[in-house]
């Protein structure tokens, strides 16, 4: 599986009767910025946990970096970073700990996880408080950490999903900043976000509705298809047809 | 392995930083101990009785001496009627009265039988029987010693009784295996099952199980701390217990640990298994609380004894793994227990272990995946 980041082909997950994600395909190139959009409960979460092999796939098939998500995780696992919605850093210990502790499980070398701190430092701008507890720091340092901390080990590809969430836009301007340098650096960026002008950040925008990929394109070409100003337009226009469609068919 | 290293370093990083729980882990056996060995004893101290003696002879006088000069009573008051001993019952000022007959010693010169009643404030049952039983003790052995000199013909068996292995009763002799069985289960299993929880709680667990460290890492990085303080908390117990208390200990210390280090594992183990059944820190800590303390206080006979329950909590107790661990302890401190007497609750406490922690294991993963 050449030149692609991501594969996924009819992938589907079921909790019980409830399709979460439903034969959903699609490709991600490698280097690009993947936006994955929907509203919450539309299966975002269930999909990156499944391409991040937190969860199996009921069926279909999936490629993460060129490995197969159903035999070859383990390998998956080194050449991916994840940043959850929930907050990923360790309150009680200091930001140069927790570097150390996360570069420490990917087996980084001392004098790599060494550099790296600094260059950290340098890029979240912590100054002296990289002594201090992350507990201590305000929210908007913390997620950058967090940001920095989930490409430590350079991934081929690093899930964020919802990295952005409760941060003021001063620093949402500043953390896509550094979504854009670690693209440049080469790594494949899966992002998911429920703020829609995050989404014109992106290379290209899938739009997730009831465990379906409804849209699939770059922001543009989104508009442009359903005649729409932006992608705010595009999204409530896919989520009313779905109503649309319910109300009308049943 | 560095990378498990690692996780160990800031395991004990975080336990190392939480500085009220590692009071609390570091003192709650110190003050168990304290409690247990002080407040909470069997054996009575210093009783207040009164003798209500309608004879006042050679022999009520003497009886009376001996209640008096025992350690068990305090003489408080010499009453004259029965009208009294009610007014001091209510007063609190006495827990038991002792009655001699009128003509005491002239019945049993006669008889060799004659009456002594015994009235104790049942309001605390458990001291009441023990007054009573204390008191007949006494007046059995004045009776049998006066027997010895003056051949009063007594009627009845009286039975004499020995106390093997711990022949002063001492509680504190049965409390501290049964708390070094608590602690390990609140230090082991509470602790850990809270541990794991919180990593899940606060999402650091999601992003654990997509690094490459492997789920056992997890769980025995996770573990180890808690086996460290586990068994300085075992030690802690042990010194307290031999140089405060005069507990003795005459099995091999070797044997203790070994199978104070089963124990161990499997607390670790359940710790590990209510963890992957809870979401958060509070379930957690009630699951352990009621599933598991519980049980090792009221079901492993460290409080109340086995064998006088009833038939079903008797078989309930089978599968409580304090109820082995006790007996274990309790043979090898007081008794001397080796192996070779140990084999049988020994395999039961392994069989223990060795399934709990296959089942943590297999929960654990299967949870993740």
């Amino acid at each position: 599986m050449p030149d692609k980041a991501i594969i996924a082909e009819n992938l589907t997950r079921k909790f019980g009767d409830f399709t979460a994600v439903d034969q959903v395909s699609f490709d991600v190139e490698k280097g690009e910025i993947f936006g994955f959009l929907g509203a919450n409960g539309a299966g975002k979460t269930t999909a990156i946990r499944i391409l991040t092999g937190l969860l199996a796939p009921t069926s279909g098939k999936a490629f993460v970096a060129g490995l197969n998500v159903y035999t070859e995780m383990e390998k998956i696992k080194k050449s991916i970073g994840y940043m959850s919605q929930k907050f990923s850093l360790y309150d009680d210990l200091t930001v140069r700990e927790n570097i150390r502790f996360y570069g420490g499980i990917y087996g980084l070398p001392r004098s790599i996880l060494k550099q790296k701190t600094d260059e950290i430092i340098e890029i979240v701008g912590l100054g002296d408080a990289v002594n201090k507890r992350v507990a201590s720091l305000p929210l908007g340092w913390k997620q950058k950490l967090a940001f920095s901390v989930s490409i430590l080990h350079n991934p081929d590809i690093v899930f964020l999903d919802e990295p952005t969430s409760g941060v003021d836009p001063i620093t949402r301007r500043q953390f896509w900043e550094m979504i854009y340098e670690a693209s440049e650096n080469g790594i494949t960026i899966f992002v998911t976000t429920h703020y829609l002008d995050e989404a014109e950040y992106c290379d290209r925008v899938s739009i997730m509705v009831d465990g379906r990929i409804d849209a699939l394109d770059t922001p543009a070409g989104l508009k442009k298809t359903f005649n729409a100003d932006s992608i705010e337009e595009v999204f409530i226009r896919l989520a009313r047809k779905e109503v649309w469609d319910e109300r009308y068919q049943s | 392995m560095n990378t498990f290293k690692g996780f160990v370093v800031k395991e004990f990083r975080q336990i190392y930083r939480d500085k009220r729980t590692l009071t609390v882990l570091f003192g709650m056996p110190v003050i168990m101990m304290i409690l247990f060995g002080f407040a909470i004893r069997n054996e009575i101290t210093n009783a207040t009785i009164a003798v209500l003696d309608f004879s006042k002879d050679e022999i009520t006088r003497a009886i009376t001496h001996q209640l008096a000069m025992s350690n068990s009573f305090t003489l408080v008051a010499s009453l004259e009627n029965y009208h009294e001993v009610e007014q001091l019952f209510r007063a609190g000022k006495v827990r038991e009265v002792v009655v001699f007959e009128h003509d005491f010693a002239g019945k049993i010169m006669r008889n060799g039988i004659a009456d002594i009643q015994v009235i104790t404030d049942a309001t605390d049952p458990n001291l009441a029987g023990l007054m009573q039983h204390y008191t007949s003790r006494i007046i059995e052995d004045y009776i049998i010693s006066v027997n010895k000199h003056q051949q009063i013909p007594v009627t009845g068996v009286i039975p004499e009784i020995r106390m093997m292995y711990n022949p002063e009763l001492r509680s504190v002799n049965l409390f501290v295996p049964g708390l070094i069985a608590v602690i390990l289960m609140l230090v082991s299993a509470m602790m850990t099952s809270i541990s794991i929880t919180r990593e899940k709680e606060l999402g650091n667990m999601e992003i654990l199980l997509v690094s490459p460290l492997k789920p056992h890492h997890i769980i025995i990085g996770k573990v180890l701390p808690f086996l460290a303080l586990s068994i300085v908390n075992v030690i802690t117990i042990l010194v307290l217990a031999k140089f405060v208390f005069n507990v003795p200990f005459k099995g091999s210390y070797l044997l203790f640990f070994a199978e104070a280090s089963l124990f161990i594992l499997t607390a670790l183990a359940l710790g590990v298994f209510i963890s992957s059944a809870a979401n958060n820190q509070q379930t957690a800590m009630m699951i352990s609380l009621a599933g598991l303390l519980l049980p090792t206080v009221l079901l492993s006979g460290f409080i109340f004894p086995i064998a006088s329950m009833p038939e079903i909590l008797q078989w309930l107790s089978h599968i409580i793994p304090a109820k082995w661990f006790l007996i274990i302890v309790r043979s090898i401190m007081l008794k001397g227990g080796d192996v070779f007497m140990l084999w049988k609750e020994t395999l039961i406490l392994l069989a223990f272990t060795v399934g709990f922690i296959g089942l943590s294991m297999k929960k654990f993963n299967v949870r993740m995946g």
